[in-house]
């Protein structure tokens, strides 16, 4: 049973989407995040596919490709002790808050 | 950004993306990126368009030896044009002919030659194409429109490294005489990927 | 590393290791056997540096030729003469 990432072969339904969708702000974030943590030498494309790789199978599959990048990012700077879950959980929540009003 | 994107709707916005928010919000406060660096990214992102590919095959097409170097020493041939590549990717390109098609995947995650080709499209990083191109390349082609003669093979590179594929395109017929920005303008990105082939003459 | 020394033309067998750490070997080519196409150079190793190493020694990274009838059998819905590439590092490689 091959990890969820490799992909190679795995029988699929019905033809390719070839619809683009338009770029998100937080998408246009993430891979700008990656960009400069890159340069800083805090994480490597390696670890951030690692991060990818290390998702619950059915939370990959769900997930749009930035939202991947987005989960690996965060399992990283907690890893790695940059930030800390309670501080993302904390802004996180503000922001929602923002976001509703 | 904001003024160039409608803003979305509450439902739009899913867990993750409030999470990379609040994580870039963190990491600005505690000066471990700036706001002028992620800003710097997200242009130079933008700028990046399958445009520089194109001009990369369209010399490939008129300068024999140019050609011949971008097949050997791809990293140095487009430097030669102004081109820089990441630090950490190599370019190799695989060339179309007669006898043999390319087509490009990414089967354990979505690489993708963007120094030259800018972001991939989406259909390139789903599963349906990750999945399916390496085991039925030919239905693929035929879903984006190509239908390959008798007798050609058909060679898909699965880019599972440090190495990013560009496919150089056979270059149409009839294009004698056509100057390198009118050879460009034939140049897609999906002829780059090898799902198509470069545009003839009367389609542009 | 690098004692294996492949060269273009070389052929070789894809380890079948199962491993649970990161790698960059697709599930459908471990155990099949391809022929070396060309030798890219040495690159760090992915295996080392997803997990916080130096990635060190560096690995020669080899681009293999697999016929795809060889890879999937019954299964593959192309032509005899179809081929598919794929990057891989050398300490995934043996001599058959």
């Amino acid at each position: 049973m091959p990890a969820v990432h490799d992909r190679g072969g795995l029988p699929a339904d019905g033809p390719i989407d070839r619809s683009d969708h338009q770029w998100e702000d937080w998408e246009h974030v993430t891979n700008a995040l990656v960009g400069v943590l890159r340069r800083r030498d805090l994480i490597n494309v390696d670890e951030l596919r690692r991060g990818i790789e290390a998702m619950a199978p059915e939370e990959y599959e769900s997930s749009s490709y930035y939202e991947r990048w987005s989960a690996s990012i965060e399992t990283l700077l907690v890893e790695k002790g940059i930030l800390t879950e309670a501080e993302i959980d904390a802004v996180a929540a503000k922001l929602d808050t923002e976001w509703e009003r | 950004m904001s003024d160039e994107h409608p803003p979305l709707l509450h439902a739009e916005r899913s867990r993750r993306a409030t999470r990379i928010l609040a994580i870039r919000q963190l990491l600005v406060e505690k000066d471990v990126v700036t706001t002028d660096e992620l800003d710097d990214i997200i242009v130079r992102a933008r700028a990046r368009t399958p445009a520089d590919g194109a001009k990369v095959v369209a010399r490939a097409w008129l300068d024999e030896e140019f050609r011949e170097r971008l097949l050997t020493d791809a990293r140095a041939a487009v430097g030669d044009l102004g081109y820089q590549l990441s630090h950490d990717t190599e370019l190799a390109v695989v060339e179309n002919t007669a006898d043999v098609h390319h087509l490009v995947v990414c089967t354990l995650c979505s690489c993708y030659p963007t120094s030259l080709l800018g972001p991939p499209p989406d259909w390139y990083k789903s599963f349906a194409y990750r999945q399916r191109a390496v085991i039925e390349p030919r239905a693929v082609l035929r879903e984006f429109g190509l239908e390959l003669a008798d007798g050609v093979r058909v060679r898909v590179v699965d880019s599972t490294a440090d190495v990013r594929y560009l496919v150089l395109p056979r270059r149409p017929a009839g294009t004698q005489g056509l100057g390198e920005d009118a050879l460009a303008e034939l140049v897609t990105r999906d002829s780059m990927i090898g799902v198509a082939e470069a545009r003839s003459r009367d389609r542009v | 590393m690098g004692t294996l020394g492949f060269r273009a033309g070389d052929p070789v067998t894809v380890r079948a290791t199962e491993v649970d750490h990161h790698h960059r070997t697709p599930w459908f080519v471990k155990g099949k056997q391809g022929k070396v196409r060309l030798v890219h150079g040495e690159f760090f190793s992915p295996e080392s540096r997803a997990h916080g190493g130096d990635g060190l020694p560096k690995r020669r990274l080899c681009q293999v030729e697999f016929q795809q009838r060889d890879i999937w059998g019954v299964r593959y819905r192309g032509s005899d003469d179809d081929v598919l590439l794929v990057d891989l590092f050398e300490h995934w490689l043996e001599r058959p």
